[in-house]
């Protein structure tokens, strides 16, 4: 066999690699891959936009050329994309605010066979699933708004 | 009448369960196994062995099998073959499981692919290290805390018996069932990245004794988790609570923790009363 395993090769650990699959454990780590995804999309969207508006102090030219960007096709898709993320990161995150109170999750009891985790429960399931309905129902809206014509 | 009840409700769960899975027959398998002494510096590779098997054979048997019939030094740690032990833990198609609660037929594909547990340092083939898992545990202080029970066990006499109402007692009892087994450890993703979080096992654990009304550090308890490695770090990714193999529901345990930390819920509860058995 061949030699050399660095130490981080022994700590077996996934890393951001262990995020990036969320099809191994059922809709609660897709909600979480979700809500990162899109945490870290609306970051880099709030940097864009302050890059954006910033422009507004090079004068009216400057920000009318800048506009000018925001209304091509692809402006419109990542505008759409923006209203989905940040309709699903605000209505899961509402949901997240009580489950990490220690809302919602149902009491501690004595496990049966075959065990429910009662943590993962219909009004969790149920959470995630409106947060997806209501981003898909954002983005449809913002597509026939920015695609739909005057 | 309420008994029969909870019997008939629990049977017709079981059934619902079983019929989840589907069972897939086959009379052999392959086993995809990960080799290798990550200890000693040795890359890893997979071997693969052919192992027959019938309706009923686990993941530990097959591996039993091969270890006896094709290759000895299969390295493996196992002990009671009946998930109460958690020794045999490992990822199973890339999921961990326990490999003795684990039966093949409930497995799709006909190469079953078998690799020791994610976020445990390695030491050899399917063994891993379990000291810093162990630690976390350790440092939540897995036991009551109380200075006004008379704890010096060979005074038998002078022992008292802590009072509990049932209800008491189903607040901690889901958690105490923890085997230590390490899968949630293993599927947690704030674990993946950072070694100095406590994990779902150690922060359930911290609630055990917390919700425990024979217990008098709750302080404590919530001053060890209220860290910046500690319990906030949990973003509810709810893995933990999947791959449980005794129903303990991790995830639940920490949320309802951070509940009371954060001041969602009551921190008050009724402490158990002493009975002194001196005075009996």
């Amino acid at each position: 066999m061949e030699t050399s395993s660095s130490p981080a090769d022994r700590d077996n650990r996934e890393g951001i690699a262990g995020w990036l699959n969320p099809s191994r454990y059922g809709w609660e780590r897709v909600s979480y891959w979700l809500q990162r995804l899109t945490g870290v999309g609306l970051l880099a969207y709030f940097i864009g936009h302050i890059y954006e508006t910033s422009n507004l102090t090079g004068g009216i030219d400057a920000w009318n050329a800048m506009l000018d960007l925001t209304q091509t096709p692809l402006g419109h898709m990542i505008l759409i994309l923006v209203i989905g993320m940040s309709t699903f990161h605000s209505a899961n995150g509402i949901r997240l605010i009580f489950t990490h109170g220690g809302k919602g999750l149902g009491k501690p009891g004595r496990p049966d066979y075959p065990y429910d985790a009662v943590s993962l429960n219909y009004r969790q399931k149920s959470g995630i699933w409106i947060a997806l309905i209501l981003a898909a129902v954002a983005m449809l809206y913002g597509a026939s708004v920015l695609f739909g014509g005057e | 009448m309420e008994t029969i009840e909870k019997i008939e409700r629990l049977d017709k769960k079981r059934a619902e369960g079983h019929h989840k899975h589907r069972e897939i027959q086959r009379t052999s398998i392959t086993l995809k196994v990960l080799r290798g002494n990550r200890a000693a510096g040795e890359r890893t590779k997979y071997d693969l062995f052919e192992v027959p098997v019938q309706r009923s054979t686990t993941v530990l048997d097959a591996l039993l099998y091969a270890k006896q019939y094709q290759d000895h030094s299969i390295g493996i740690r196992y002990s009671c073959r009946m998930a109460s032990c958690g020794s045999c833990g490992m990822k199973i198609n890339g999921i961990p499981r326990l490999a003795c609660y684990t039966k093949v037929s409930e497995l799709e594909g006909g190469v079953i692919t078998v690799e020791p547990l994610a976020n445990f340092p390695h030491i050899r083939d399917l063994v891993t290290d379990f000291e810093q898992f162990f630690a976390h545990h350790k440092n939540m202080q897995p036991y009551i805390h109380n200075d006004e029970a008379d704890m010096d066990t060979k005074q038998v006499n002078r022992m008292s018996e802590f009072m509990q109402s049932p209800d008491d007692v189903d607040k901690f009892l889901q958690f105490s069932y923890c085997i230590k087994c390490g899968l949630c450890y293993s599927a947690c993703p704030t674990v993946a990245t950072d070694t100095r979080f406590p994990g779902p096992q150690a922060l359930a654990q911290a609630y055990r004794y917390f919700i425990d009304n024979r217990d008098n550090a709750s302080k404590e308890r919530l001053d060890k988790v209220d860290d910046r490695h500690g319990i906030f770090r949990c973003h509810f990714a709810g893995s933990c609570s999947t791959v449980c193999p005794k129903g303990v529901d991790p995830a639940l345990g920490i949320q309802l923790l951070r509940g009371h930390l954060l001041g969602f819920s009551s921190n008050e509860k009724k402490k158990a009363e002493l009975k002194d058995r001196s005075k009996q």
